[in-house]
């Protein structure tokens, strides 16, 4: 049987069928592990089924969705039940089947009462992110988006950690669910232009500048877009919900909360309905971006609760992909592509290990910690690696796409750009500050004032099943990237080369021309300035 | 030569990392050293079969290995590749043998230390990144080398994690780095931004087919920012700071990163990139300024510092100053010449000094040592070879490298080029005198230690008759404080450890030996032809250095009558630095003392090593931290980003009626504040925005 034309539809299915199954399930009082079991082998089944895609993914065919599935839904509005996959979603869609099960395990004995709606509503979350990875028909994709935000809202509310739980519940929800109304009339407006919902049609027409000769109307409509994407990511400075939802939400549902549903939208649908509009508003996101690296940086350095730091280190961290997509180099957007996977592998990794130590200390209060190395030396050196990882070292898989953003920022040789590439380079040493400290409080020194009356242990084998994977895709990322870049380059070629092609049909401002700047010396001359491309390099997609 | 064997050089130190650090805590102490010392000792012996091939009549004087693509999209890639000529070739001897014998000296040193397979697993890491830090092919290769080497080190310098000096140390080490590496990544992005490229051969290639006339403009910026790196990783100003902190480490790896090895990858940075430096004269003369006033403001520093360690600390900070003022003017090859025999004498200086530690079981202060020399010779003689050498007593190692600094400073003229001599000069006096202070007060005068209390509990060694006040032993570089008292380690350590005055066992002084040799015939392969000799290491490194420089910077004229004059003063000025501590330490011990009060200002401001520690905490890290905590993350973040959200959600009325209706988690309620939200906001756009389009919601294109 050959299932690339319906694997897709089976990726959203297994985890239906399995929210179903597990909502079916009861509740029982014995602390029957019944709903992890039956939601680890959804998950770990729905992880196989990812693998199928780049086990079959054409790398030669670039702009072009594969594993398509195109049939009529509804004929009046035209929504169509269209799926499909390029190299950006293939791998987000494999990364949310790796995330899944880890989900599953982190919340082995995380969830003991009400397991039935923690797991039916997880799994929920699972089919909506998966949907919406691999929605290309606009109406389709918003049902998905709303339906990612129930469930988070829910699992927020309900198994939250404090009392404050509700409110960053309702925070969350509203932060999400207004600009997701805005995104709702920006698709309607799109519809009443165009009749349609199809995204590779939008495509199509935005290429042609077909869709409507009211630049304003456009420009306002990619803004409801991007303002929707933006708080999910969220984007500096609309991140008022995360670090309560961080802070509230159980481990699981924090490792899909924040960056890669909204960047994956501004990458799939900004960038390829709105080109022009995109490249219009990127000062401003590049300003935004570099900020927001700096901004999140800071002020994680002076946190004390453990969550709150890993919240303001996630915004930082998303903010190096902001900066990066908003270049429209490919540098720039393969990277940025390319560390939405990082991002949230090592955010992954980051809450798992503060959930281990919640888990037996149960406070999130570095204050509380210290000299916790001696007792878990595993523990202590999955934080080391994870940490390692988030402040890019290379040969760890968080150093190529910052490397890459970073210098895809350089490349666009406008004076400002070279500005906020400076400022956003220091996020590489204020991480490092952050993330070292963090580490020195909790692990060294001398015994914290829990530990010393809580005994721990170190790592058990199922928290060993859950890092390990973890670890080795850091190292295995960082050392193997063209074999994930290599896919995702079927998508950023097609944006960057578009980008160019509309810039040369509209005078923008800061199209990548070769401007003599600041950086350029004077001395070089024509010569120099005009001066033949080197072989191998800079690319007329430059 | 076989291509495997050569990527074997640093991926064997690298299995010797895995296999130490995943299941050496299972290991048998000696099968822990067995594989660390083995997979060095294999690289060692690639690289003197290398050397061998790259000496034979023949072979190319350089070559590349290239391995699989590491980051490759359209329009930029790089490689995991292998440069080799002879500066790698002269690098991977250093890193190699020194690290090697280092490995040695680990095994004796650190035999008691709880964590055993966890040092050797980090030092075989350290050896791995450095080895890739010397032979990569393009700047983005050597960067994994540059910070993983930091990290290393970091690991290394909080070795001893439960002591917060020791962490913080090594957390300082790792920012202030980082520091350095944010200039070393602007630089990189610089590059990639104006040749498309970071191979080094790619580059070098493409400035060296620029006008000869071009130098500076974006060239002076990258060079400056790969000096930010270099001043970081080389300990220059401002970015020194993280060095003496360093010394929390255990002493072989004081000996093996923070003098011999890592810390001079800013210097062998520069000189790689000399094509790019010698593009911007700017750059050069900011090099040189900045080698130069760290060679001297660190051996001010060194002249009050009383742990032994510390002096040896700022003495490698002011020795790298050397060799970062060499680069400065442009003489690579005498700053690579100083750079090999600092690695001699300073590894040596070291463990030599650790040796002393061990002997007087952890301690650290020069002011509880004195009359050492009889007591344990061997370390005292090696010792004193190394001393010498650091000093640049002819025909000592140190000699003939920091003179072929001195005399290059000289000829290149001008004002700049005298002065920086000038200071130079008064370095090198300096630093005799502090070498020379530490060597009397280590090893001559009265013992100043608490020979009962060394002793103690172990009568075998309570035959000595020294009167002394009871001293209080700090346990310093002994990780007996690790193990907590009661526990079982404790008492085992207590048990092994020689109590009393002891020389150190044949695995430590074996490598103190065979470094005393190379600190003091180590120079032999660079006399200048002033002295009858054929200067064969800036000849061997020739092929490396010849492009570009020549072509750019006028070759100046050169003096046998002139180099030896230099000598002369120089050698005359050392041995007034050693009359003064010889009068001071020896015959008239409290002349120091006395000088201190007397001049107690200054005193002070070098005691406390002219404040910048507190000044760069004051200045800089208090106020980003309060910063950070109060305007941004109490203003705005608490009050505008928060406070925007408590205001959109209609107050804190509003947000408990809302909780309570999504208390209920009914699917319905939500699907009708959908539909209501998204009416309301259709309605303000459709009809307020656009009143145009209103009609055409069921029109198709």
């Amino acid at each position: 049987m050959n299932l690339d034309h319906s694997i897709l539809t089976l990726l959203i299915l297994t985890p239906l069928v399995g929210a179903i199954v597990v909502a079916l399930i009861p509740d029982r009082e014995d602390g029957s592990k019944l709903h992890h079991i039956v939601a680890l082998v959804v998950t770990l089944l729905t992880l196989v089924f990812t693998l199928h895609l780049p086990a079959h993914f054409d790398y030669a065919t670039f702009g072009r969705f594969q594993f398509e599935q195109n049939t009529d839904w509804i004929a009046n509005p035209a929504i169509r039940y269209h799926l499909g996959v390029d190299g950006l979603s293939m791998w987000l869609v494999v990364l949310a089947g790796v995330l899944a099960p880890l989900g599953v395990l982190c919340s082995w004995n995380a969830i003991r009462s009400r397991s039935r709606l923690f797991f039916s509503l997880f799994l929920l979350q699972q089919v909506a992110m998966i949907g919406i990875f691999v929605s290309l028909d606009l109406f389709l994709y918003y049902g998905f988006w709303e339906l990612s935000l129930v469930p988070m809202a829910l699992l927020i509310a309900t198994f939250g950690r404090t009392e404050n739980r509700r409110r960053a519940a309702i925070k969350f929800f509203l932060y999400t669910f207004i600009p997701s109304a805005l995104l709702l009339v920006g698709m309607i407006w799109l519809y009443a232009r165009t009749g349609t919902f199809d995204l590779p049609t939008l495509q199509q027409l935005a290429a042609t500048h077909a869709i409507s000769t009211n630049g304003t109307a456009l420009l306002l409509c990619s803004l409801a877009f991007l303002f929707a994407f933006g708080v999910k990511v969220p984007i500096f400075p609309l991140h008022g919900w995360l670090s309560e939802a961080v802070q509230e939400a159980p481990t699981a549902a924090v490792m899909v909360i924040a960056g890669k549903l909204g960047l994956y939208s501004i990458l799939r649908f900004s960038f390829s309905i709105f080109p022009e509009q995109s490249r219009q508003i990127a000062p401003l996101l590049i300003a935004l971006g570099a900020i927001g690296i700096v901004y999140g940086a800071l002020i994680a350095l002076v946190q004390t609760d453990l969550k709150k730091l890993a919240s303001f280190a996630t915004l930082s961290a998303n903010s190096f992909i902001v900066l990066g997509i908003f270049t429209f180099t490919i540098s720039g957007l393969d990277g940025g592509a390319y560390q939405i996977l990082n991002e949230s592998l090592i955010g992954a990794a980051l809450f798992i290990l503060l959930g281990l130590l919640y888990e037996r200390y149960g406070t999130y209060d570095m204050r509380d910690y210290g000299g916790l190395a001696a007792r878990h030396p595993w523990m202590v050196t999955f934080f080391v690696i994870t940490g390692l990882a988030a402040v890019g070292l290379p040969m760890l898989n968080g150093f190529v796409g910052e490397f890459l953003i970073l210098s895809g920022a350089m490349q666009t040789f406008v004076a400002h750009h070279v500005l906020w590439t400076v400022v956003g380079t220091t996020g590489v040493i204020f991480s490092a500050a952050y993330m070292l400290w963090m580490i020195q409080r909790v692990f060294y020194g001398s015994l914290g004032l829990r530990p010393e009356e809580v005994p721990g242990w170190d790592i058990n084998p199922r928290e060993h099943v859950e890092l390990w994977p973890l670890a080795v895709l850091f190292l295995v990322m960082g050392v193997f990237s063209p074999y994930w870049t290599k896919g995702i380059e079927t998508y950023t070629t097609s944006i960057a080369s578009r980008q160019i092609a509309s810039a040369a049909g509209t005078p923008v401002a800061d199209r990548p021309a070769a401007q003599p700047t600041g950086f350029v010396d004077p001395n070089l001359g024509a010569a120099a300035l005009g001066k033949q491309a080197p072989a191998t390099n800079k690319g007329a997609r430059y | 030569m076989n291509d495997t064997l050569l990527w074997l050089i640093p991926t064997l130190p690298f299995a010797g990392f895995l296999i130490n650090g995943t299941i050496g805590r299972k290991f048998p102490r000696a099968l822990v050293s067995t594989v660390a010392l083995l997979f060095t000792l294999v690289p060692a012996l690639i690289v003197l079969k290398l050397w061998m091939y790259m000496k034979s009549a023949g072979a190319p004087d350089h070559f590349t290995l290239t391995g699989a693509p590491w980051i490759a999209i359209s329009g930029y890639q790089v490689n995991f590749a292998f440069a080799i000529d002879h500066l790698t070739l002269i690098m991977l001897g250093i890193v190699t043998g020194v690290g090697f014998l280092i490995h040695v000296y680990s095994v004796g040193y650190m035999a008691e230390e709880e964590g055993y397979w966890r040092f050797f697993a980090y030092l075989n890491l350290f050896m791995f990144f450095m080895l890739v830090l010397v032979l990569a092919a393009s700047f983005q290769l050597l960067f994994v080398g540059w910070e993983g080497v930091g990290l290393a080190s970091y690991l290394l310098i909080g070795f001893y994690f439960r002591r917060d000096s020791a962490a913080n140390a090594g957390k300082k080490a790792f920012i202030v780095n980082r520091i350095g590496d944010f200039g070393f990544l602007l630089a990189m992005f610089l590059l990639i931004a104006h040749f498309g490229s970071l191979d080094f051969a790619n580059v070098f290639g493409q400035v060296n087919a620029l006008p000869h006339g071009l130098t500076g403009g974006f060239l002076t910026a990258i060079c400056l920012l790969l000096f930010v790196g270099a001043a970081g990783k080389s300990a220059q100003i401002p970015l020194y700071i993280w060095l003496p902190d360093a010394m929390e480490g255990p002493t072989p790896v004081s000996a093996l990163i923070h003098a011999a090895t890592m810390v001079t990858a800013g210097v062998y940075m520069i000189a790689r990139c000399h094509v790019l430096f010698d593009r911007s004269p700017f750059t050069l003369a900011v090099v040189a300024i900045i080698g130069c006033a760290t060679a001297f403001f660190a051996a001010t520093i060194g002249t009050v510092q009383h742990d032994i360690k510390r002096v040896l600390a700022y003495s490698t900070v002011s020795q790298l100053g050397y060799m970062v003022l060499a680069c400065g003017v442009a003489a690579y090859s005498a700053g690579i010449f100083h750079l090999m025999t600092h690695a001699f004498f300073k590894a040596l200086l070291f463990l030599a000094a650790g040796s002393v530690i061990h002997a007087l079981s952890g301690e650290q202060d020069m002011r509880k040592m004195g009359g050492l020399w009889k007591r344990i010779p061997i370390t005292f003689w090696t010792m004193t070879a190394a001393v010498f050498a650091i000093c640049g007593v002819f025909p000592f190692s140190g000699f003939y490298s920091k003179d072929e600094i001195l005399y290059q400073t000289f000829i290149r003229g001008g004002a700049l080029g005298y002065t920086l001599w000038a200071v130079g000069l008064i370095t090198a006096g300096i630093t005799s005198f502090y070498m020379f202070r530490l060597w009397f007060k280590t090893f001559f005068g009265e013992p100043r230690f608490d020979e009962a209390a060394l002793a103690h509990g172990h009568g075998a060694h309570a035959d000595h008759d020294e009167n002394l006040a009871p001293v209080h032993l700090h346990r310093d570089t002994h990780a007996v404080m690790l193990a907590e008292p009661g526990q079982p380690e404790h008492d085992k350590a207590q048990a092994a450890h020689p109590h009393g005055v002891h020389e150190s066992p044949a695995v430590m002084w074996i490598p103190l030996a065979i470094l005393a040799i190379l600190s003091f015939i180590g120079g032999w392969v660079g006399v200048p032809a002033a002295l009858g000799g054929h200067n064969e290491f800036e000849h061997f490194l020739e092929p490396v250095f010849a492009t570009g420089a020549t072509a750019l910077l006028p070759a100046p004229a050169t003096s046998h009558a002139l180099e030896l004059l230099l000598a002369a003063i120089s050698l005359l000025v050392v041995a007034i630095g050693f009359f003064i501590a010889y009068i001071f330490y020896y015959r008239k011990p409290g002349t120091a003392a006395a000088l201190a009060a007397r001049f107690h200002g200054l005193y002070n401001l070098l005691d406390h090593k002219y404040w910048v520690d507190e000044i760069y905490g004051r200045l800089i890290v208090s106020p980003l931290l309060g910063f950070s905590r109060l305007a941004l993350g109490g203003l705005v973040d608490g009050l505008i980003v928060q406070g925007t959200g408590a205001t959109l959600a209609g107050g804190t009325r509003g947000l408990g009626w809302l909780a309570r209706r999504m208390q209920s988690g009914n699917i319905r309620s939500y699907a009708g504040w959908l539909a209501f939200g998204a009416a309301v906001v259709i309605a303000i756009v459709l009809f307020v925005v656009h009143p145009t389009h209103t009609n055409t919601l069921t029109l198709s294109r």
